[in-house]
């Protein structure tokens, strides 16, 4: 049996595999992220809670609805978004003059507003909600069992990040965006409308936030605060990744889901914080990211 | 001769004043149930502890000495310099005489050295470790409603007497995860069962399925989760997801309450062995408790350590009536002393290590298609008696004990 610095090699690639599975995660809400931050200038602390929001609208549809998973997928996106959309119109928009940190505040109060509320409503032990009978069960791959779910999250993931990184970087209306940011009083001079496309932008941010929800959903415990716990994380891998880069935050998402999936094996104490370690290292080496633009 | 009888009355009625004030300090008795009201713990723990209190509070009487009994409570986050500073305020500038719940060791140690060096007393109900009665044991300081001894004792030799003889262990890396493990390892192999490894995790920990996979790759027959809360809630749902159960593993809960089964819902739960010091439908008092607390708690049901609290403060208040005083020391003379007369201590005394040994029970996890409605999730197996349960006193390292 072959080993590696000590492990089994079945066991190795079986954890490697498990961090790409995390990694995915990491990558949609980094996307999400990435997408406010490097477009609209807003550093979204809210959306840990959009995600956590998304998992309970899928809950909600499935207690009181009789809605399934696949329909969560498609509307609990599009609900979230909503919400997200009428903050941006009342009060995000009011921000965007000023220094980013006031938009960093207003998001962390509504995070924790909207937490404290579910938690209120809802308690803390977290919400039964079942992987879909289509997607349950597993494969048997010799070197561990993979849970079919977890196949098809890495496969939704990838597909979204891609998409998404080809809308921005390859479509007109992907052109039209990232002109706006860049000069939004010229742009709006020809005719776009500039402020429609920012808030339908923040919307689809907090729709990728939600979506990864739905995702977890079946796997994590839908509980309150599911989105806190994860948000750190995901600052840390845009951080990592460079705040304005989309392609950067994702391929660093996936890259240091492995990164915890390898200290997982060899030292899982330290499985926590390392990425935070990694995050020291790049602020010191490369302040604008690895993928980032600028000094 | 006037003049001195009446500067005699005078200073007689002047001193006996003095130490009438001195007995109860500020002239009430004040209680504090700190606790985490937003973590992990909270719902095994949490407001409906505050609850729990209230409810002993009222049920007493709700005044001492002539005036009402104050309850306070607090956040401490699960964080031991939150806890310290929170009972430091309390004790030095709110006149709190004693403090109630303190789930989580780390917290819960950081608030005995307070209490030690305060005078005050403090009654856990919600600490698993054993270290509250052994190394950080005091004169003021009770561990009332369970520990991890017996839940080892408890859960540990059920499930090795069924056969469950390797064990692989996932523990929340603190000191009460550290000291479930110890405690159960060391049952484990007391029975001739081995113990084939252990993992610790981050606590708290929400993706287990990296530690699944190499409880799996031990071949272990038992995995034991030595954690607690939605720890343990998370590990038992994602075992199940990598077919771990249905390879052949099973689970030991080792420290499981009924809100995380309640969570898990029976279809995941059933089954579990798990071992408890109260279920609220094992008697008409039980019951009784249960049906009052669950009014002002939407229909959920009590765990032991709610159970716990009410005992714990209804007993505390009895001890300051009895002794006429707040005074910490004073207080737990009583606390010792006084038969413990409620619902939930069943064969209950107080031991020189602060221990409160009551009857536990082993309890298993029913079938869905056993259970009547919501919560009616026990089948309570056997009555564990308390001297079996705890450790014996002989066993302990407090200085307290005289050897």
């Amino acid at each position: 049996m072959m080993t590696v610095f000590g492990i089994p090699a079945a066991a190795l690639f079986g954890q490697l595999l498990l961090g790409l599975i995390n990694g995915a995660f990491y990558a949609v809400l980094s996307l999400g992220l990435a997408l406010i931050f490097g477009l609209l200038n807003i550093i979204n602390f809210s959306h840990g809670a959009q995600y956590m929001m998304g998992a309970f609208v899928a809950w909600l549809l499935l207690t009181y609805a009789g809605a399934g998973y696949w329909v969560a997928l498609a509307v609990a996106p599009v609900l979230v978004a909503v919400v997200g959309i009428i903050i941006e119109r009342t009060m995000l928009s009011r921000l965007y003059k000023l220094d980013h940190l006031y938009g960093l505040l207003l998001t962390f109060g509504l995070a924790l507003i909207i937490e404290g509320a579910f938690r209120q409503l809802y308690g803390i032990s977290g919400m039964p909600y079942a992987v879909p009978k289509e997607l349950a069960g597993g494969w048997n791959l010799g070197f561990m069992y993979l849970p079919i779910y977890r196949g098809w999250v890495v496969l939704a993931s990838a597909v979204l990040c891609l998409g998404t990184w080809f809308a921005i970087e390859k479509t007109k209306l992907g052109a039209y965006l990232r002109a706006a940011t860049e000069n939004p009083a010229l742009v709006q001079a020809m005719g776009i409308n500039v402020p429609v496309m920012i808030t339908l932008t923040y919307g689809f941010g907090v729709a990728l936030a939600a979506f990864a929800g739905v995702l977890a959903a079946p796997v994590y415990s839908v509980n309150p605060l599911m989105g806190s716990n994860l948000i750190i994380v995901v600052f840390a891998v845009v951080v990592i990744g460079g705040m304005g880069s989309i392609m950067g935050s994702v391929l660093t998402g996936f890259m240091l889901g492995l990164l915890e999936g390898l200290t997982k094996v060899f030292y899982p104490e330290a499985a926590s914080t390392v990425i935070f370690m990694v995050m020291v290292v790049v602020l010191l080496i490369k302040p604008a990211g690895l993928f980032g633009k600028g000094a | 001769m006037f003049k001195k009888t009446l500067v005699g009355a005078v200073a007689a009625l002047a001193l006996s004043a003095g130490t009438a004030s001195a007995q109860f300090t500020d002239n009430k008795v004040k209680i504090g149930v700190l606790t985490d009201l937003s973590g992990t713990y909270s719902d095994l723990a949490g407001q409906g502890s505050v609850l729990a209190a209230q409810m002993a509070i009222e049920d007493f009487g709700g005044k001492l000495n002539g005036a009402p009994i104050e309850l306070v409570s607090a956040d401490h986050q699960n964080k031991a310099d939150i806890a310290s500073s929170i009972a430091r305020k309390w004790y030095d500038t709110e006149q709190v005489d004693a403090i109630f719940d303190l789930v989580t060791t780390a917290a819960a140690v950081a608030v005995r050295e307070v209490s030690r060096e305060k005078g005050r007393i403090d009654m856990n109900s919600g600490a698993g470790s054993t270290v509250l009665t052994n190394d950080k044991c005091s004169a003021t300081g009770f561990h009332w409603t369970y520990d991890v001894y017996a839940m080892a004792v408890g859960t540990g030799n059920a499930v090795v007497k069924q056969g469950g003889d390797s064990w692989f262990f996932l523990t929340a890396d603190y000191a009460f995860g550290h000291d479930l493990e110890a405690q159960t390892a060391k049952v484990v192999k007391a029975n001739g069962g081995t113990v084939k490894g252990s993992v610790r995790h981050p606590f708290p920990n929400a993706d287990f399925s990296s530690f699944l996979l190499q409880a799996q790759a031990s071949s272990a027959k038992i995995i034991g989760l030595a954690n607690a809360g939605s720890d343990t809630i998370n590990a038992i749902k994602q075992a199940k997801e990598f077919g771990i159960t249905q390879a052949g593993q099973s689970l030991a809960g080792l420290l499981v309450f009924i809100s995380d089964v309640h969570s898990l819902g029976l279809d995941t739960a059933q089954g579990m062995m798990l071992t408890t010091g109260y279920y609220w439908d094992r008697d008409d008092a039980s019951r009784a408790f249960a049906k009052r607390w669950s009014e002002k708690m939407k229909g959920r049901m009590p765990t032991m350590v709610h159970a716990g609290v009410y005992s714990s403060v209804l007993h505390y208040l009895r001890s300051v009536e009895k002794a006429k005083t707040d005074e910490g020391a004073k207080v737990a003379e009583q606390i010792r002393t006084l038969p413990i007369k409620d619902f939930f201590a069943v064969n209950g005394k107080v031991r020189a290590d602060g221990r409160m040994v009551h009857d536990m029970y082993l309890a298993q996890v029913k079938k869905p298609s056993e259970s009547k409605g919501p919560w009616d999730y026990y089948n309570i197996l056997r009555t564990i008696p308390g001297d079996e349960a705890f450790k014996p006193l002989a066993d302990s390292t407090c200085a307290l004990v005289k050897k």
